[in-house]
C-alpha cells in the first residue's frame, strides 16, 4: 500500500503514451493526452497524503486536527481547470487542420506538404 | 495499518485503505479502457466515466476541492468540447 | 518505418522511461508518510493568520497567490487562442443564425431533455455563485464555481436553441467579463503595491469570525474575480465551438 498508488501512476502514464503513439485520429490522441495529464494529478495528491489525516478544512473539525498537505491540493486544483482550456485550444487546432487538409490521421498529416 | 498521526476517523484505517486500493484499481482499468476504445463517441463517454472515477479517487485521498474541479471539468465541460469538435470534423466527411 | 517497427521502438523507449519513473517514485518516503515541513507549518498558522477555514483556498489565493495569477493568465490566453484560431478564414462565410435555424431538418430535442435542462439551469447558477463566493470556508472557490456557472449556460443551450444561448451570452459581453475578471485579480495585487506593500498582500481588514464569508480579506475578492474569469472563458470556448459546428460553412461546399 505504500507504493501501490505510484505504480498506478506509472501505469496510467504508460497506457496514455501508448495510446498517443499508436493513434490514427487526432481527437483520439488528444483524449490520450488528457489521460496522461490525469496521472500527474494522482501523483500530486499521492505525495501529500498522510495516513489517518482529514481534509484540510477546519470548518467543522477542531483547529489543529492533523490534515493532509494543502499545497499539493492547491496545485492540482488549478491544474485541472487550466488544462481543460488548453485541451480546447488543441482541439481548435485539430478543427482547423481538418478544414485545411480534410483528414485527421496523423500519419497522413505528416506527409502532406502544404 | 499504522496511522502516521492520531486519527479522528470513526472507521478503522484498514477500511479507508481498502477503499483507496479499490478505487485505484478502478482508475487504472478506466484509463486502459479510455485508451483502447477507438470509436469516437464511445471514447468520449468512457472519458466522462473515467473523470467520475478520478473524482472518487480524489475524494478518498481527502481532497474535496480537487474532486469538485475534476467532476465539473472532466464529466461536463471536457466531453461537451470534445463532442462539438467531433461533430464539426464529422460533418465534412459526409 | 512500418507500424510494427514503430510499436517496438516505442516499447523499448517506454521500458526505459518506466524504469526511471519507478526508480524515482519508489525512492519517495511512501504513500501516507508525508514528512515535508511545508504542509504542517502552513496548517499550523493558516487559520490564525488569514481567518480562513479553507486552507487550500488560503494557499491558493494568499500564500501562493502569485502562482494563481500565472495560472489564470494561462486560462485567459487559451480562451483568446481558441477565439483566434477559430476565426473566419477568407474562404468561409458565416450563415446568419436565423436562417440556419429555420431550414435545419434535425429532429427536435426531446421534451424530457428540455424540461430537465430548464429546471436545473437556475439552481446550477445559484450553486455556481455560492461556490465562487465561499472560497474561504468550504471546499469551493473561484475555479470550481466558474466552471459550474459555465455549465449553467450550457444547460440553457440544451434546453433551447443556439439562438437562445447566443442571446444570453453575446460574445462581446463575455469577452468584457473575462477581461474584468483577469484584470481584477491583477488589479487587487497592484493596489497592494500602490499602498507600498508587497504584491497581493492582504490589505482588507480581517474580520473577527474565522470562516465567515467576509472575514478573510482579499481571498473572497480574488475568488470572485477568478470565478468571473473562468466562467467567461469556458462560455467563450463553448460558444466558439458551437458557432463553428453550426454556423460556419465553406464557400465551395454549398
Amino acid at each position: 500500500m505504500t507504493v501501490f498508488p505510484f505504480i498506478v501512476v506509472a501505469w496510467i502514464l504508460l497506457v496514455g503514451l501508448y495510446g498517443m503513439v499508436t493513434s490514427r485520429h487526432l481527437v483520439h490522441q488528444i483524449i490520450c493526452l488528457i489521460v496522461v495529464q490525469s496521472s500527474t494529478y494522482v501523483l500530486l495528491l499521492g505525495v501529500g497524503y498522510v495516513t489517518g489525516a482529514v481534509a484540510p478544512y477546519y470548518f467543522d473539525v477542531p483547529n489543529h486536527t492533523p490534515a493532509v498537505d494543502p499545497v499539493v491540493q492547491a496545485l492540482a486544483l488549478t491544474d485541472v481547470v487550466v488544462e481543460a482550456a488548453v485541451t480546447a485550444l488543441l482541439l481548435s487546432f485539430a478543427i482547423q487542420a481538418h478544414k485545411r487538409f480534410g483528414t485527421l490521421d496523423p500519419h497522413e498529416l505528416a506527409e502532406l506538404k502544404g | 495499518m499504522i496511522a502516521a498521526v492520531h486519527t479522528p476517523y470513526t472507521v478503522p484505517i484498514g477500511f479507508m485503505e481498502a477503499l483507496q486500493v479499490t478505487v485505484l484499481i478502478l482508475v487504472a482499468a478506466g484509463a486502459t479502457a479510455v485508451v483502447l476504445i477507438r470509436k469516437h463517441v464511445r471514447q468520449v463517454i468512457a472519458l466522462s466515466v473515467y473523470g467520475l472515477m478520478l473524482a472518487l479517487l480524489f475524494l478518498t485521498f481527502q481532497a474535496p476541492d480537487v474532486t469538485l474541479s475534476e467532476l465539473t471539468v472532466g464529466a461536463v465541460a471536457l466531453p461537451v468540447i470534445l463532442l462539438l469538435a467531433l461533430a464539426k470534423t464529422r460533418k465534412r466527411e459526409e | 518505418m512500418t507500424e510494427v517497427q514503430r510499436r517496438w521502438m516505442f516499447l523499448a523507449g517506454a521500458a526505459g522511461l518506466v524504469a526511471f519513473v519507478l526508480w524515482g517514485l519508489l525512492g519517495l518516503p511512501g504513500f501516507g508518510n508525508y514528512p515535508g515541513p511545508y504542509g504542517p507549518s502552513i496548517l499550523r498558522i493558516a487559520v490564525a493568520q488569514t481567518n480562513a477555514t479553507g486552507v487550500v483556498s488560503a494557499v491558493n489565493f494568499a500564500y501562493r497567490g502569485f502562482d494563481t495569477v500565472g495560472e489564470e493568465f494561462i486560462l485567459f490566453t487559451a480562451a483568446a487562442g481558441v477565439s483566434t484560431v477559430l476565426r473566419h478564414l477568407r474562404h468561409e462565410r458565416e450563415r446568419s443564425a436565423v436562417d440556419e435555424a429555420a431550414d435545419r431538418d434535425v429532429p427536435p430535442t426531446s421534451s424530457a431533455v428540455r424540461m430537465t435542462a430548464l429546471v436545473f439551469a437556475g439552481p446550477v447558477m445559484v450553486a455556481g455563485w455560492w461556490l465562487a463566493s465561499h472560497a474561504q470556508t468550504n471546499p469551493s472557490g473561484g475555479f470550481q464555481g466558474g466552471v459550474v456557472l459555465a455549465t449553467a449556460f450550457i444547460l440553457v443551450y440544451l434546453a433551447g436553441e443556439f439562438l437562445v444561448f447566443k442571446r444570453f451570452s453575446p460574445v462581446d459581453l463575455t469577452e468584457v467579463v473575462e477581461a474584468v475578471g483577469a484584470g481584477g485579480f491583477a488589479a487587487v495585487g497592484v493596489a497592494a503595491v500602490a499602498m507600498s506593500l508587497p504584491y497581493l498582500t492582504d490589505y482588507l481588514g480581517l474580520g473577527s469570525i474565522p470562516g465567515a464569508v467576509s472575514s478573510s480579506g482579499t481571498i473572497a475578492l480574488i475568488s470572485f474575480f477568478v470565478g468571473l474569469e473562468v466562467a467567461a472563458a469556458f462560455i467563450l470556448i463553448v460558444g466558439e465551438m458551437l458557432e463553428q459546428t453550426l454556423l460556419i460553412r465553406q464557400e465551395d461546399s454549398e
